[in-house]
This record gives C-alpha cells, sequence and structure tokens, in this order.
C-alpha cells in the first residue's frame, strides 16, 4: 500500500504555505476550477433542479451502499456472464498479488494505465516495477507525477502543481526533449512517448468511475482519449474499483454522467465516456483478449461499517471539496499525506489507514461547510468530520489520539462552564493571570503551548475587567418587563 | 481605536434606567409584544461584553422585552467541535435546563446558535428524551439578526440608532455557521442598511471562511492566517472602513490580525453598529 505520512501535516501544511510557487498555482487552478463549475451549474435539467439530481446521486448511492452485498453478487454475476473475470481484494497487498498474477499468467512486459485512484492506494506501479514489468501512466497528468516520482496532488488533477518549466525539465530528462515553455508542445512530446506505449503494452490497467450492476460493466469518465485506448488496445484489461463505485442501473449513468464532470472540471460531458463490457466478442474487431475487474476493499469495510461514516462512500470522487475548501486551497494535496486530500481526504484517510497517526486531518477544517454544499452526493462533511474527532478524542483504544494538553484543557473547561459561580472563579484567575500579558486591552504573546500560535500572527483579547452578567447585573437587569412598544 | 470596555465613562451607553416606581410592570406599562432571554455566549460575556450590551439595547428598542438567564454558562460548542461530546453534553445539558422555560432565546452568534439549532440534537442522540428537550430549545433559539429581522420584523432596527459608532462603507462578512447551517445572509444586510449614514459595500468572497474554525485556528495558526490574509484583502478592496459580521469568533480572528497589522478599518459585531448612541 502507499506510504501513508498524514502524521507529517503540520510540516507539511507549513512547508506548503511557505512555497510562493505554489500558492500562485494553487490559487490559479482552484479558481479555475470553482469558476468553471460555478458556470455550469444550470438550475433546471430537463425539470430536474441541481438540487434535485444531488438529492437523487446520494439516494441511489446510499441505497446501494446499504444493500452492497446483493449488488456486489450482482456484479460478479454479470460480468461473468459477459465473459469478464471477477475478483475481490481485501487488501492493497492482495490486489497487488491479484493483478501481478494476471500479468504473469499473459507474459506481461508492458502495462498501460489510465487514470485510478485505487492503484494509487494500492502502490501497484512499484509491484509491477519489481516484478520487472513496466507501468506507464498514460493520463497526462498522472504521467508528469510518475516521471517525477511523486503522488497525486488532486484527485482530478494530480499534477496541477507542475509548472510547464517543471514540466519541460521532465520530459528533457526522462524523454530527451528540447526544452520548450509551449504547452501545446509539451502535450506532443508526451503525446509522442505514450503512443508507442500503447501500441506496445500487452496489459492496461484502468480504473473505474461507476461499474453498472445490471450490466456489469464499467465507466470510465476522462478527457484524453488514453482510457479508451487502454481498454481497448492491449490483449488484457484490468479494471481496478473500489467497492463503492457500484451503481445499480444502466440509466443511473444519466444522472452521475451529468453530475460527475461538472462539479469536477466544470464541463457539460467530458471528451469522452468509455463503457466496457467485457472482452472481446467473437463479432469484435477489436477489444481485450481478457477481461478482469478488480474490486477492492482495502479499508472500505471501516467506513461502510460505520453509520455515520458510510455516506462517505457515496464520492464520486470530482474533487469540488477540495477545490472549494479554503484549507486545501492554501496547503494542497500532499500535505495530507496519503492518496485522498481535502475535505474527503481528511475522512476517508483515518479509518482507511490509520486512526491514530491520521488525527490531525479531522481537525484541519474550519467546518465552514462549502464542502457539503458543494457536493454533487451531499455528503455531510462537517457531520462526518465532527464523528472523526469525536472517535479521536473520546473513541476506543485503538482511535483515540488526543494529547493530554488538550484533555487537561477540556477538563478545566468542562469543571469553569459547570455553574455561574465556577465560570466567574475561572475568569478572575484568568485575568489574574493575563494582566501582566496585557497592553491597552490586547495580549500580543501567550505562553506557548496550544494557545502560543495564536498570536504568533494575531493579538488576542484582554478578558473585559466586567463580565457581560457583571454589566447586566450592574445596568440591565432593571429593565426587564419594561420594553417599549416598537418605535413608528 | 481601543475596543470600548464597560467601564464607567462608558457606561451610560448602557443604562437608561427606569423612573423609581416604574421597575414592576404596572397596568399603566403595555405588555411587550416580544418576550426574549438573551443567550449572550461565553465569548461576549468575558471578552465582548459590549456587544452584548448592544445587543440588548437594539433588541429593547425594536420592543423585546429582553431578559438574562443569570445562571448561563456556555452551549459547548467547543468541546464539541474538539470531539470530546461528554464534555460537552454535560454544559449542553445545563444550557437546556436554563433555557428550557424561555420564550424564545436570542444568541448573538451564527455558530452557537447552530450548536443549539443543529447539532444538540446529534450530541444527545443516544438520549432521546434529552435529545426531545433539545429539539424544542432548538426550535425557540434564534441568531440576532434573524431574530430581529424575521420575528420582530424589525428589518428597519438600525433606522432609530441616531449616531452609528461607525459612518460611511461598511462591508459584511457571512459567517459560516450562520450561512451555511442556519442559510441567513439577508437578514444581517437589511439591517446595516437600515442605518441612517452607513452604506453595505459588498467585498469580494463575502461568503467565503475566514480561516477561524474555532479550535482549528489554534491548533493550525499558520493555515489559519492563510486563509485570513484573503478576508483582509478583501475587505481592504472593498473600500469600507468597517466589517461587520455576526460571530465574535470570526470577529477575535479579523480583529485581532487587523489590530497587529494595524490596518485603519474596524471590525464590529452587527449589534455595535445597530446599538448607536441613540435611545
Amino acid at each position: 500500500m502507499a506510504e501513508v505520512k498524514s502524521a507529517e501535516f503540520k510540516s507539511a501544511s507549513g512547508q506548503a504555505l511557505r512555497d510562493a510557487k505554489l500558492q500562485r498555482s494553487l490559487e490559479h487552478v482552484m479558481e479555475h476550477f470553482v469558476d468553471a463549475r460555478a458556470s455550469v451549474i444550470e438550475n433546471d435539467f430537463g425539470g430536474e433542479s441541481w438540487d434535485a439530481m444531488r438529492e437523487r446521486a446520494a439516494a441511489i448511492k446510499q441505497s446501494t451502499l446499504d444493500h452492497l452485498d446483493y449488488y456486489l453478487d450482482l456484479v460478479d454475476k454479470n460480468v461473468r456472464r459477459n465473459g469478464g473475470h471477477v475478483h475481490f481484494a481485501d487488501d492493497a497487498a492482495q490486489a497487488n498479488a491479484i493483478v501481478l498474477d494476471i500479468a504473469r499468467r499473459n507474459g506481461v512486459k508492458t502495462v498501460i494505465k489510465s487514470k485510478s485512484m485505487v492503484s494509487e492506494e494500492m502502490g501497484v506501479n512499484h509491484v509491477l516495477e519489481r516484478a520487472g514489468i513496466e507501468p506507464v501512466e498514460t493520463d497526462l497528468g498522472e504521467y508528469i507525477i510518475q516521471l517525477a516520482g511523486e503522488t497525486p496532488f488532486h484527485i482530478i488533477a494530480p499534477a496541477m502543481h507542475k509548472t510547464r518549466d517543471e514540466v519541460s525539465d521532465l520530459f528533457r530528462q526522462w524523454l530527451k526533449t528540447a526544452p520548450t515553455q509551449d504547452i501545446k508542445r509539451l502535450c506532443e512530446y508526451a503525446r509522442d512517448a505514450l503512443r508507442e506505449k500503447f501500441a506496445a503494452a500487452d496489459m492496461g490497467i484502468s480504473g473505474a468511475n461507476f461499474v453498472v450492476a445490471e450490466t456489469g460493466s464499467v465507466c470510465l469518465v476522462t478527457n484524453e482519449g488514453n482510457g479508451r485506448m487502454t481498454t481497448s488496445a492491449p490483449r488484457v484489461h484490468v479494471a481496478l474499483a473500489g467497492m463503492e463505485k457500484i451503481i445499480p442501473a444502466w440509466e443511473d449513468l444519466a444522472l452521475y454522467l451529468r453530475l460527475l464532470p461538472r462539479s469536477a472540471t466544470g464541463q457539460r460531458i467530458t471528451s469522452y465516456n468509455t463503457f466496457v463490457g467485457g472482452p472481446r466478442a467473437a463479432s469484435d474487431e477489436d477489444g481485450p483478449e481478457e477481461f478482469h475487474l478488480v474490486i477492492v476493499d482495502n479499508g472500505r469495510l471501516n467506513l461502510l461499517r460505520d453509520e455515520v461514516l458510510r455516506e462517505a462512500l457515496r464520492c464520486i470522487r470530482c474533487g469540488a471539496c477540495l477545490n472549494h475548501c479554503p484549507v486545501y486551497r492554501k496547503v494542497g494535496g500532499h500535505a495530507y499525506g496519503w492518496v485522498y486530500s481535502g475535505p474527503i481526504g481528511a475522512i476517508v484517510t483515518p479509518p482507511m489507514t490509520n486512526m491514530k497517526a491520521a488525527k490531525d486531518l479531522p481537525y484541519a477544517s474550519t467546518l465552514c461547510g462549502t464542502c457539503r454544499d458543494v457536493c454533487p452526493v451531499k455528503i455531510d462533511i462537517p457531520r462526518l468530520l465532527l464523528h472523526l474527532r469525536h472517535k479521536i478524542a473520546e473513541g476506543s483504544e485503538d482511535e483515540r489520539g488526543a494529547t493530554w494538553m488538550e484533555r487537561l484543557f477540556v477538563e478545566r473547561w468542562g469543571k469553569a462552564m459547570r455553574d455561574r459561580k465556577s465560570l466567574e472563579g475561572q475568569a478572575r484567575l484568568g485575568r489574574l493571570l493575563t494582566k501582566p500579558l496585557t497592553r491597552g486591552g490586547k495580549i500580543r504573546k501567550l505562553p506557548a503551548p496550544m494557545v502560543g500560535g495564536w498570536t504568533a500572527s494575531r493579538d488576542f483579547p484582554a478578558p473585559a475587567p466586567r463580565s457581560f452578567a457583571q454589566i447586566w447585573r450592574d445596568e440591565l437587569a432593571a429593565d426587564v418587563g419594561r420594553a417599549p412598544e416598537p418605535q413608528e | 481605536m481601543a475596543r470600548r470596555r464597560g467601564s464607567s465613562s462608558n457606561s451610560r451607553r448602557y443604562s437608561g434606567r427606569p423612573q423609581a416606581g416604574a421597575r414592576r410592570r404596572g397596568p399603566q406599562t403595555p405588555k411587550p409584544k416580544f418576550r426574549a432571554a438573551f443567550c449572550a455566549t461565553c465569548l461576549v460575556d468575558q471578552f465582548y461584553p459590549e456587544v452584548g450590551a448592544a445587543a440588548v439595547k437594539t433588541l429593547r428598542r425594536a420592543g423585546v422585552d429582553v431578559s438574562f438567564p443569570e445562571e448561563q454558562t456556555c452551549c459547548g460548542q467547543i468541546a464539541f467541535n474538539g470531539g470530546f461530546r461528554s464534555h460537552a453534553a454535560e454544559v449542553a445539558r445545563r444550557f437546556l435546563d436554563v433555557f428550557e422555560s424561555e420564550e424564545q432565546v436570542v444568541v448573538p452568534s451564527g455558530s452557537c446558535a447552530s450548536m443549539i439549532k443543529v447539532y444538540y440534537p446529534e450530541l444527545f442522540e443516544d438520549d432521546p428524551e434529552t435529545q426531545g428537550r433539545a429539539r424544542a430549545v432548538g426550535e425557540k433559539t434564534r441568531e440576532f439578526s434573524d431574530y430581529l429581522v424575521n420575528v420582530v420584523g424589525a428589518a428597519d432596527a438600525g433606522s432609530a440608532a441616531g449616531s452609528a459608532p461607525h459612518q460611511g462603507l461598511v462591508t459584511y462578512h457571512d459567517a459560516c455557521h450562520l450561512l451555511r447551517e442556519l442559510r441567513i445572509s439577508d437578514a444581517p444586510r437589511a439591517l446595516i442598511g437600515s442605518i441612517p449614514g452607513v452604506e453595505l459595500q459588498e467585498m469580494a468572497d463575502a461568503d467565503a471562511c475566514c480561516g477561524f474554525g474555532g479550535l482549528f485556528s489554534v491548533k493550525f495558526p499558520e493555515i489559519s492566517t492563510a486563509i485570513l490574509d484573503e478576508k483582509l484583502k478583501n475587505i481592504a478592496e472593498s473600500g469600507a472602513s468597517a466589517v461587520v459580521a455576526n460571530d465574535c469568533g470570526c470577529l477575535m480572528h479579523i480583529r485581532g490580525a487587523m489590530e497587529r497589522r494595524g490596518m485603519e478599518a474596524r471590525a464590529m459585531h452587527l449589534a455595535e453598529l445597530l446599538a448607536g448612541d441613540g435611545v
């Protein structure tokens, strides 16, 4: 499985904040995505509003998740009926073993890949490389980060943090091309290099945006055409799908194919919608001889089993919550330390990897709620983050990760808020302790730890000499029951 | 400019004591149409009492009989957002005890109002009886601007402000929970617009988070400040000389940075702007 570095969120986010070039890329790309999305959210989609579509999309996915055993059986049955093979993998290691086994049995030397987030979870490229098989990413963004040896920065724009100069340098290093600032030219370099790989590859590995249960088909949504090449040119096609990717019926695609591109890139439709129905039939002129669908758990059951967290599995990986998140827009994708970033990454990473190691992520949110408003499947992201915080503060031994200082703070707070007398006692103490630090009603430096970070950039107000309760008693209480009639 | 505190020189601002003998409502006193218990919130109580006093003054001027249950402490939001639900529940239970018997509860904070209205039922999901009580209290709890405009019908509450403490262009920051938990955005704008001598000047991305986020601002001060930088830029570019919000959390954060950076614009609660000088 891909390495989990979420424990380093604080230092990694600090680094990102100080990287001026990265900040410019983030501002530019995020603004583009937000504006593009806003421009295609019409109020009427053939009599159905955007919100009504979201509601329906949420309900369909939720009901599928609530009856996942049934739908997994149905997918299994229908893919086999189409002549394909279905594999179930509990974790990344098992999924990698399945892929490697298929590759070895088919004498595969080169694998072309279209974009797949599950494959990032699995770290399948490393596994293939170690076995002497060459994996080549064919989505342009993924190709760039593969050459750079990095992980995706964003769910749908994995290389958005790379400037054209950096891409030119990478291509010069790996493809021996001439340096250029011309983006079209850079695309041509990649296209030329990838053409050879497409022609030579023995096996294609794709993801799956949707797996349609009633037909046993896999749907891919891409803009570059590489998905179609990956699924049709090589002898063997392996589709990797998280177990949450199932939708019940073919007609449901009409709904999700409206929501996904609009939410993701702000397109009404992507350049390619590819539907894979299995291996080549006798009457087909092309297509793979073998088709495998690998359905991966890899921690998803931890989400499915939790009544509150389950709805996170509705996610269709559009990235809208990242684009609209004030935190993601500042720290970018790598700070989150694993495959998924932004609000949805903060939710799925701890239960899918390690609650303790990723305990900072659910707190790395202002709970502003913008993510919930833009989510095409109406995941109540703030509520789920709060649920995870509850686990981290008061959950089981495996989940708990609050520091002793945080526990001490909340204990003291609880005692102070127990009744008015305790509160006023604590407030007196607070006034006394902060008095030496106060200048002109402000505190410019609070002693670390915990609260010290606040005053690095902001003044902190000194406690008021008289509480509101005191002012009430002194000046306001006498007027109760005497309010004048509203003025004309 | 230093923030006003309830110092003796300023205390006249909040008084308007009744004539002796008129303290108890007699038959000659008209019965107020609206009666509300004021929940000050812990931040206002301990750090911004002038906001509470301004809110009470504004409410009274709009014809509301305001009371202040003196046993109140906090709504519990800080512990709830930290994940410490058992601690939050204790404090929330106390909140219910204090406010349950009131006709209506008015809170000068979008996030505290959200805690009570939206998250109390979640906090007590394993305790149906308390959850029922929480829902009932949530029903009658309203955020300050929402209450003034949508319950009292006093969208013009600022027209009686006399000389507002601030004149000219004012910009409004949508506090996240007020906007995206309670969906309130028109009421505060209407109130600002009703103040003579004050003009609302919208800033870019008024509805974007300021980066406060409660605990977030303490746990991740660098990220919190980086988000705030955008807000301060938008405030400055709006040309307004004051930014108004309905949440002292956002205001503590915004004002703290404005003061540190020596910015000219002021950050103030809507109630302060509305209260004005005149009664």
